[in-house]
């Protein structure tokens, strides 16, 4: 029934898991790592991200704080400053916004306006995203508004191996990291390469290749995406996946060089459309490969409003596979 | 002398009202004494002055509204005043933001790919039908009618087969080339014994229909050097060389009707002898039938010219942009060969290299037809 | 006086000398904003010095500062110089963040002096981490965190003296309570005023001190700092001052009366220092104007400095924007 147990057999794991154990290393690597966040310790975190890890590690470097976003948060920089690598977690995006300040104002300035004189080596994990019908102040993808601000780098593993590996880069990284993981993601599960002991925080990935039409894609909705591209596969149409990977900075030349092989490109995005990283996406496409398209540069985000209760209603403002599929239809059938 | 000048209290402040002089002429003032006050946007402010002195002149009357950095009073006295700058000048009016064009009515959309490949080939977009988005006309649209134009079949859907067209598109395409891409020319003349021994025997239990030409080993040995001279393989664009994604051989190929196209064998260098020959079959018969697919012609990365047994014993081509390089093959003729200190008889063909001097250097074209001869030396391997 | 502070020549002299330094640098960052010279929003201490002049004596090397926008005092007290400040004003290269900061965000990496913060209580929960940060690292050090009377409006002054608390941080927390958050009385912003007060909530201890009297606050922050030392605790003083100059360069302070300004003038800490050593002949005048010839030519010579300073290249507009590394 199993595969022979092997060192290098591939290992089964979810997504959540693979969080875990990326913490968990971080931490037994280097003293000068902890993490700290509300209900992350005895709670075990609100996603039971690092449950366990405080009986483990103790409560030292598995820190639970009180309901201050804003102030652990500055404490994470100001720390970060003093010579340790904190990771805050922050529960979801949509608390986040208790802490713009710090993140903002403080974490990706201080670098700057000191002419080079601190660094800011912090990392800030959060979940992200809508499809547990939590409704409008759990649910929302507000992680194109941190792709905005310079100073920061913004990540959004989808897969189980960059959820594995995307941490220890992002400790080692100098600057203010955002980490944004989607809550749809936590229990899906994904292989994992023992061989693979690292990834890059620089680059997207074609996750799938083709010819016809470029899908963008990220976190939550690489998996609708790739599930789209097997819908337009049965009618012939060949769509290559890209996932980001990283949002700040966008690794353009990969989006460029898919879409100058396919001449056509969707880009989906969970926030809302206007103002959005789509809109971003869209207008480099536009500015440097305006001729090489062969069609216009269609987006999928989600609707213009809060994020509903209602199963119905949700599924109605996130963008779905079908949706990503039509869009793509029309690009490369026309009509 | 000096000068007590309307201070600047913030980037934001352009002007103030002086609204109370608190000296008079002959008055004795102090650094740090207040001596004005005037009235900003953000209310009455006491107004500091920075000398010591004796105030000779009230410049500007209880009242007056004067820019940053106008004299307001004379001092006289001793004078250690950092410079001024000079009056701020007034806010330029930013020009108007000129009206959108108005839309014009009936204009057909066109993909900007398949404008741009139209400009390349001549082609009259006002007479296609878009068949993309929106009835956009898209790259497809303009490489079939190029194709179509150059077979001289009447296109589908679209206005009547002009045979001047072709010829115009292929004007166009020349005279681009010659005019931007400076040429540089190599040639070569190699032994093809070991090569057409091959074939011999290939050919031996070959019914006619599946012969292999002696083209296809010599387009497979060229794919397999082209892989190895990368800078050869691409297009320059927008001042710079972009590499081929792979090595798409464009394949020469005259039309019955006149003119020239070039389809794309995509990946020559991965393809076998046998599928080379299969895929030269195809794209003649279907350049000429007109069932060319569209990506077929843009797709090359490298156009290769044969002339064929009954051509000149040496071809110059002139590179079809954007790519940066193009081969010929000229005609095997029999000719004296030096063979081990004697003279022999021995069939040779001579290739040349024309590559775009922007992108590639002598030297680097040099080692392909170099790479080329040794591969047909080995003829039995390839 | 507690032992630990030595009213003796050297030390008044030193104190006296700090103060004028920093009323006769911004005396001269007045006359230089007015003439365009220094742009940008910029904050006069005048009548504050006693704060950072007292509370910074209190202080070792190892400790670190977070101030506010208004810190050219903090600056100059904790040894940043005065020549690298004013370039810093001028936004010339020269100064101490490359003219990248400005008036208001003034950091130095030697003296662990972590900005100028220009956010109205932004710097309280830097303040906790950097103690944080010591405290797990094993540096017995303190961070002194200066804030003004409108960072208690600021819910990240309740966040941060309760995360000091409970995680028994090494951090002071010094109110520079001037009675205005810009034009805003404290009165009319605050129902308990007495800011001291406030930490008996998060069970923090504090005390409120003469802000006005060098010596006292000089006093209130040793003993403060020991407290924080001996209890691995958080320490709130509040000490009672005045500007008496406008909140910022453009400022017509509708808010308050000339009266009310001139009332507290009468208390300015470097005049009621500087009469109270000459009453008491521990300096004489003709001291008094050497330190001041002293002070006047460092200035004159940091006028210069910033002058003669020279414009970063446009071309390193991002540099810094991302570090390569994290300076050691």
């Amino acid at each position: 029934m199993s595969a022979p147990a092997s060192t290098t057999a591939a290992v089964r794991m979810t997504y959540r898991e693979a969080c875990k154990q990326a913490i968990r290393a971080a931490i037994l690597a280097d003293p000068r790592v902890f993490l700290m966040g509300e209900d992350v310790a005895r709670y075990g975190g609100c996603y039971a991200v690092t449950k366990g890890l405080a009986t483990e590690l103790g409560e030292e470097r598995i820190r639970d704080t009180p309901l201050s976003e804003n102030g652990f948060v500055g404490a994470g920089i100001g720390a970060a400053i003093a010579g340790l690598r904190p990771i805050v977690e922050i529960m979801t995006v949509n608390f986040s916004l208790l802490a713009l300040d710090q993140i903002v104002n403080s974490a990706a300035t201080i670098s700057h306006m000191s002419g080079g004189q601190f660094a800011v080596p912090l990392v800030i994990r959060m979940a992200t995203g809508g499809g547990l019908q939590l409704a409008a102040q759990h649910s929302h993808s507000l992680e194109g508004l941190y792709a905005h601000i310079p100073g920061l780098r913004v990540l959004t593993p989808a897969t189980v191996e960059d959820a594995r590996h995307m941490l220890q880069p992002a400790i080692e990284d100098p600057n203010p990291v955002l980490i944004f993981e989607h809550v749809m993601l936590y229990n899906r599960e994904g292989e994992l390469d023992p061989s693979v002991t690292g990834v890059d925080i620089v680059s997207a990935k074609i996750r799938r290749p083709g010819r016809d039409v470029t899908l963008v894609a990220y976190g939550g909705m690489l998996f609708k995406t790739l599930e789209a591209a097997a819908l337009l596969q049965v009618e012939g149409i060949e769509a290559e996946v890209i996932d980001l990977r990283v949002l700040r900075p966008l690794d353009m030349p990969t989006i460029l060089g898919s879409v100058r092989r396919t001449r056509r490109v969707v880009i989906v995005d969970e926030g809302w459309r206007s103002g959005s990283l789509s809109a971003e996406i869209a207008a480099r496409i536009a500015e440097e490969a305006f001729f090489e398209l062969d069609a216009p540069i269609r987006r999928v985000c989600s609707r213009e409003v809060p994020i509903p209760y209602a199963a119905h209603l949700e599924k109605a403002a996130l963008p779905q596979a079908a949706t990503i599929a039509a869009t793509a239809r029309t690009l490369v059938k026309g009509g | 002398m000096t000068d007590f000048r309307m201070p600047s209290l913030g980037a934001d402040m352009e002007a103030g009202t002086l609204v109370e002089w608190l000296v008079r002429p002959g008055d004795r003032v102090k650094r740090g004494n207040v001596v004005a006050v005037v009235e900003t946007q953000k209310g009455a402010i006491d107004i500091e002055i920075f000398n010591d002195g004796v105030v000779s002149e009230l410049v500007v009357p209880v009242g007056g509204r004067v820019p940053v950095g106008t004299v307001l009073a004379r001092l006289a006295g001793p004078v250690t005043e950092p410079a001024m700058a000079p009056p701020q000048a007034a806010p330029v009016t930013p020009p108007p933001i000129p009206a959108a064009p108005a839309a014009v009515a009936g204009r057909p959309h066109i993909t900007p790919v398949a404008r741009r490949l139209a400009g390349e080939h001549g082609i009259d977009l006002q007479r296609l039908t878009g068949t993309g988005p929106d009835n956009a006309i898209t790259l497809a649209d303009v490489q079939a009618a190029v194709s179509s134009v150059a077979s001289g079949a009447t296109p589908r859907r679209r206005a009547g087969f002009d045979p001047a067209a072709m010829r115009q598109a292929i004007a166009a395409a020349m005279t681009r080339s010659k005019r931007e891409i400076p040429h540089y020319y190599l040639s070569q003349t190699i032994d093809v014994s070991n090569a057409l021994a091959r074939i011999e025997r290939l050919n031996r239990e070959r019914p006619p229909p599946e012969r292999i030409l002696p083209a296809a080993l010599f387009l497979r040995a060229i794919a397999l050097a082209v892989a190895k001279t990368p800078e050869l393989n691409g297009f320059w664009e927008e001042g710079r060389f972009r590499p081929g994604d792979g090595v798409h051989i464009g394949w020469a190929t005259a039309l019955r009707g006149g003119g020239l196209l070039a389809p794309a064998i995509r990946d020559a260098n991965h393809r076998s002898l046998e599928e080379l020959m299969a895929s030269m079959r195809d794209l003649v018969l279907r350049a000429r039938g007109s069932g060319l697919r569209s990506s077929e012609l843009s797709d090359p990365t490298i156009t290769v010219t044969s002339l064929g047994d009954r051509g000149a014993e040496t071809v110059f081509p002139i590179i079809y942009p954007p790519q940066v390089a193009m081969v010929g093959i000229g005609r095997i003729v029999t000719r004296p060969w030096v063979v081990n200190g004697a003279i022999e008889p021995r069939p040779v063909v001579t290739l040349t290299l024309a590559a775009d001097h922007r992108a590639s250097d002598g030297h680097r074209g040099g080692l392909l037809l170099v790479e080329i001869d040794r591969l047909l030396q080995e003829a039995d391997t390839l | 006086m507690t032992e630990k502070v030595h009213l003796d020549h050297a030390h008044l002299r030193h104190l006296l000398t700090a103060m004028l330094r920093i009323r006769r640098f911004e005396e001269k960052c007045f006359e230089l904003y007015q003439s365009e010279k220094i742009r940008g929003f910029m904050h006069l201490y005048d009548g504050e010095e006693a704060v950072s002049v007292g509370v910074i004596e209190a202080l070792r090397p190892e400790d670190a500062i977070v101030a506010t926008y208004r810190e050219h005092g903090q600056a100059l007290a904790r040894g940043i110089g005065m020549n690298a400040l004013m370039a810093e004003l001028y936004g010339k290269q020269e100064g101490c963040c490359r003219g990248r900061g400005g008036s208001m965000h003034v950091f130095d990496r030697a003296t662990r002096f972590y900005g100028g913060n220009a956010i109205v209580g932004g710097g309280l929960p830097l303040a906790v981490g950097s103690a944080l940060g010591d405290k797990i690292l094993g540096r017995n050090a303190i961070t002194a965190c200066f804030f003004g009377d409108g960072a208690v409006d600021e819910g990240s002054f309740h966040e941060s003296m309760n995360l000091a608390a409970l995680w028994k941080l090494p951090v002071l927390f010094v109110c520079e309570n001037n009675l205005y958050a810009m034009g805003m009385a404290l009165e009319r912003a605050e129902a308990e005023t007495r800011i001291a007060v406030k930490a008996a909530a998060y069970r923090v201890a504090s005390e409120a001190v003469d802000g006005m009297n060098v010596v006292a606050v000089e006093v209130a922050a040793k003993r403060a700092i020991d407290e924080i030392r001996r209890a691995s605790e958080p320490f709130l003083l509040e000490c009672r001052t005045y500007r008496f100059r406008a909140h910022s360069m453009f400022d017509a302070q509708l808010y308050r009366s000339k009266a009310e300004i001139e009332t507290w003038r009468a208390k300015d800490p470097v005049m009621q220092l500087r009469s109270w050593l000459e009453q008491t002949g521990l300096l004489h005048a003709d001291e008094i104007d050497h330190i001041e010839g002293e002070i006047a030519a460092e200035v004159d010579a940091a006028v210069a400095f910033a002058e003669a300073g020279t414009w970063e290249p446009v071309e390193d507009l991002e540099r810094f924007t991302t570090m390569d590394r994290v300076p050691q």
